[in-house]
């Protein structure tokens, strides 16, 4: 049919070759993008410049991507056990808005609570909100097969819904009509971690449950076996493990990270439930941990990235009157790069004669 | 009471539409053994590249055939990534997603960015089928769309994948590729035929929305009706024909509300809890037909020649 033909072969990469990868993603990633970027009638270059480097140019700008990172890293975790238990949770987006809902409701009532307290109670509370969300699909995919894929997507579309019916109906603001909660208790908004900054204590509740999930996928014999289900799963009953309560865990932790995901923006950044407030960090999330390898250290080094190029894109934007898309664009291009560079990890290309 | 009725058939039909060229279009993919969640990215960009080429070119026939194109190119990516490469099919298709949807965000905002209202152009007009018949005049007013796919395009596709010896090879992929490979199928060339036919009426789906129903683009034009279509295919077992009554039971059900709301009912419950309705009865009706789903057996399994 063409005159090169090429054959995969099932042979690993060199080991430099290994080193190279990220450097190759961004190298293409930036040739597919840069047509767009000329659309826009701006320089690739310059672009790229205000994209990547001058975020972390200025100690304020620096801090901001560290803002951003924190609901991505939340994101990224929470799809991380899902996935690695081979249970494809595509739901954060709606669980992350579940949590918030849970967290901004207990926010408004804890009034007089100290800060303590508060924050224990509103991390609680995210958690379940999200992991109520995530309950039913992983009931129905253990009891009664129903593919998990399609009943959480829905059900993100059913949560939105749902939070603009309470937004618009008991919650809408009597002054200012604004569809948005009460604003949660002085006690329950997450301190700041640096002075006149955004930066929020979300950073480091984000980086412990990183640490915890890391320490639970790699360092327990949960989740051993939780890996041992999503590599196979008759492998795995072979093995006499239960593979339908270690589904079902999993999927109710992927709900309850994404959930407290979204407290954190409500309690950190927001301090109050608005419809807006997640661009789409549940489906980002699932980029992240795919990118991360369902590994927790990188997913997390993955979503400090992807705040920078969310930083980048609001910068580019402003320098160079850029649609702030491309942001979007370049994560997808990035995440689907970076799949054929895997693959590359396992295989080898050979010319065919 | 007939009257209500028919303006029911009326709105479920037309409503049912765009998901149902979705649906079709994801038919073909999965029957070839690949799961396209880029489906609701796709409709998204062709909703827009319908929108934008109709307003320059002035057409909306030009417009509609531009979104055909745009779909059959996402198609033919996903193709590349899950045939080729042979990637994990959710990420793959969740990143076409993402890819589709922010490129039509960006030229979106790069065209029309700077005005104060949105923009909109004269969409496709209805055509008139018995003209003073009371009742049919109101069911048969549909858009020319909405006749090509449920005249046209379902039972083609029924005829295609059932009756015709690419149909067979389809769901020989599908089913079992080692086989198919064996007995000289070309599996690669299959899926990525199935998986171009299958974005082009992604793309005419996400059209019809900009291009007959609204008469512009808007960020949440799409919400979440691929994902609807996806559970549709599955409700549908695969076959056209049920998948079209999958897509009448959703549009009826979004029908029902939309005539609840425009009939101003003062209701003790908020309006959202019937937007969400065909959602929730879409889950409930896979959970009712999809239990007994025979999933085509190669389904997100790349195929990788030994």
């Amino acid at each position: 049919m063409s005159l090169l033909k090429f054959k995969l072969e099932k042979t690993g990469a060199p080991l430099w070759f290994r080193p190279l990868i990220p450097i190759l993603t961004l190298i293409l990633t930036f040739f597919l993008t840069s047509g767009l970027i000329i659309w826009g009638k701006a320089n690739p270059f310059e672009a790229y410049y205000y994209f990547l480097i001058a975020p972390l140019a200025s100690r304020v700008s620096f801090l901001e991507v560290l803002v951003k990172s924190i609901p991505l890293i939340l994101t990224g975790i929470a799809v991380t056990p899902a996935f690695a238990a081979g249970y494809y949770n595509i739901g954060a987006e709606g669980q992350l808005y579940a949590g918030a809902l849970a967290a901004a409701w207990l926010g408004t009532v804890l009034h007089g609570v100290p800060a303590f307290a508060a924050i224990i109670i509103m991390i609680a509370g995210g958690f379940v909100g999200g992991m109520l969300w995530a309950l039913v699909p992983a009931l129905l995919r253990v009891k009664w097969a129903v593919d998990e894929v399609v009943t959480t997507l829905l059900l993100n579309t059913v949560i939105i819904f749902i939070i603009s019916a309470i937004l618009n109906g008991p919650w809408r603001d009597p002054q200012s009509g604004w569809p948005q909660s009460p604003e949660i208790a002085v006690t329950a908004q997450l301190p700041k971690l640096v002075a006149r900054s955004r930066l929020h204590f979300g950073f480091v509740i984000a980086l412990l449950t990183a640490a915890v999930i890391w320490f639970l996928l790699t360092r327990t014999s949960f989740g051993l076996r939780l890996r041992a289900v999503g590599l196979g799963r008759e492998g795995a009953r072979f093995a006499g493990i239960k593979i339908d309560r270690t589904v079902l865990i999993a999927a109710l932790i992927s709900g309850g990270i994404a959930g407290i995901a979204g407290y954190v923006e409500v309690a950190g950044i927001q301090y109050h439930l608005i419809e807006e407030l997640s661009p789409g960090y549940g489906y980002t999330g699932i980029i992240l941990a795919t990118m991360g390898g369902l590994n927790a250290i990188l997913v997390t080094v993955s979503a400090m990235f992807f705040g920078l190029i969310d930083m980048g894109a609001q910068t580019v934007s402003r320098a160079l009157g850029v649609p702030m898309y491309l942001g979007e664009v370049t994560q997808a291009t990035m995440l689907l790069v970076i799949l054929g560079m895997f693959l590359l990890q396992r295989y080898r290309i050979r010319r065919v004669r | 009471m007939i009257s209500f009725f028919s303006t029911l058939i009326a709105a479920t039909l037309r409503v049912s539409t765009p998901i149902l060229y979705a649906a079709i279009g994801e038919t073909y993919a999965e029957r070839a053994g690949v799961l396209n969640l880029g489906i609701e990215g796709t409709m998204f960009i062709g909703a827009f590249t319908g929108f934008y080429v109709a307003d320059i070119s002035g057409s909306l026939w030009v417009g509609l055939l531009a979104a055909v194109i745009i779909g059959m190119l996402s198609g033919l990516l996903m193709a590349f990534l899950s045939v080729t490469l042979g990637v994990n099919q959710h990420v793959s298709g969740l990143g076409i997603t993402l890819l589709t949807g922010g490129l039509a965000l960006y030229a979106f905002r790069l065209n029309y960015g700077g005005r104060s209202t949105p923009p909109s152009i004269p969409p496709f007009d209805q055509i008139p089928l018995f003209s003073g018949i009371p009742y049919l005049e109101t069911i048969f007013k549909q858009y020319s769309l909405t006749y090509i796919v449920f005249l046209l395009l379902v039972p083609l596709a029924w005829w295609i994948l059932y009756r015709t010896s690419f149909g067979l090879e389809v769901r020989a992929v599908g089913e079992n590729p080692e086989a198919a490979d064996a007995a000289g199928i070309h599996v690669y060339r299959v899926r990525y035929i199935a998986l171009i036919i299958g974005g082009g009426l992604m793309g005419a789906g996400g059209a019809f929305l900009s291009l007959a129903q609204l008469g512009a683009f808007t960020h949440g034009i799409i919400s979440g009706r691929g994902w609807v279509a996806i559970a549709l295919v599955i409700f549908g077992n695969w076959n056209p024909a049920k998948v079209m009554v999958g897509a009448l039971i959703f549009g009826g059900t979004f029908a029902l509300q939309l005539r609840l709301q425009a009939m101003g009912l003062q209701l003790p419950i908020p309006y959202e809890t019937f937007l969400a309705l065909p959602y929730l009865v879409t889950i409930v009706a896979l959970i009712v037909a999809g239990r007994q789903a025979s999933y085509p057996a190669a389904l997100l399994k790349p195929y990788q020649r030994e």
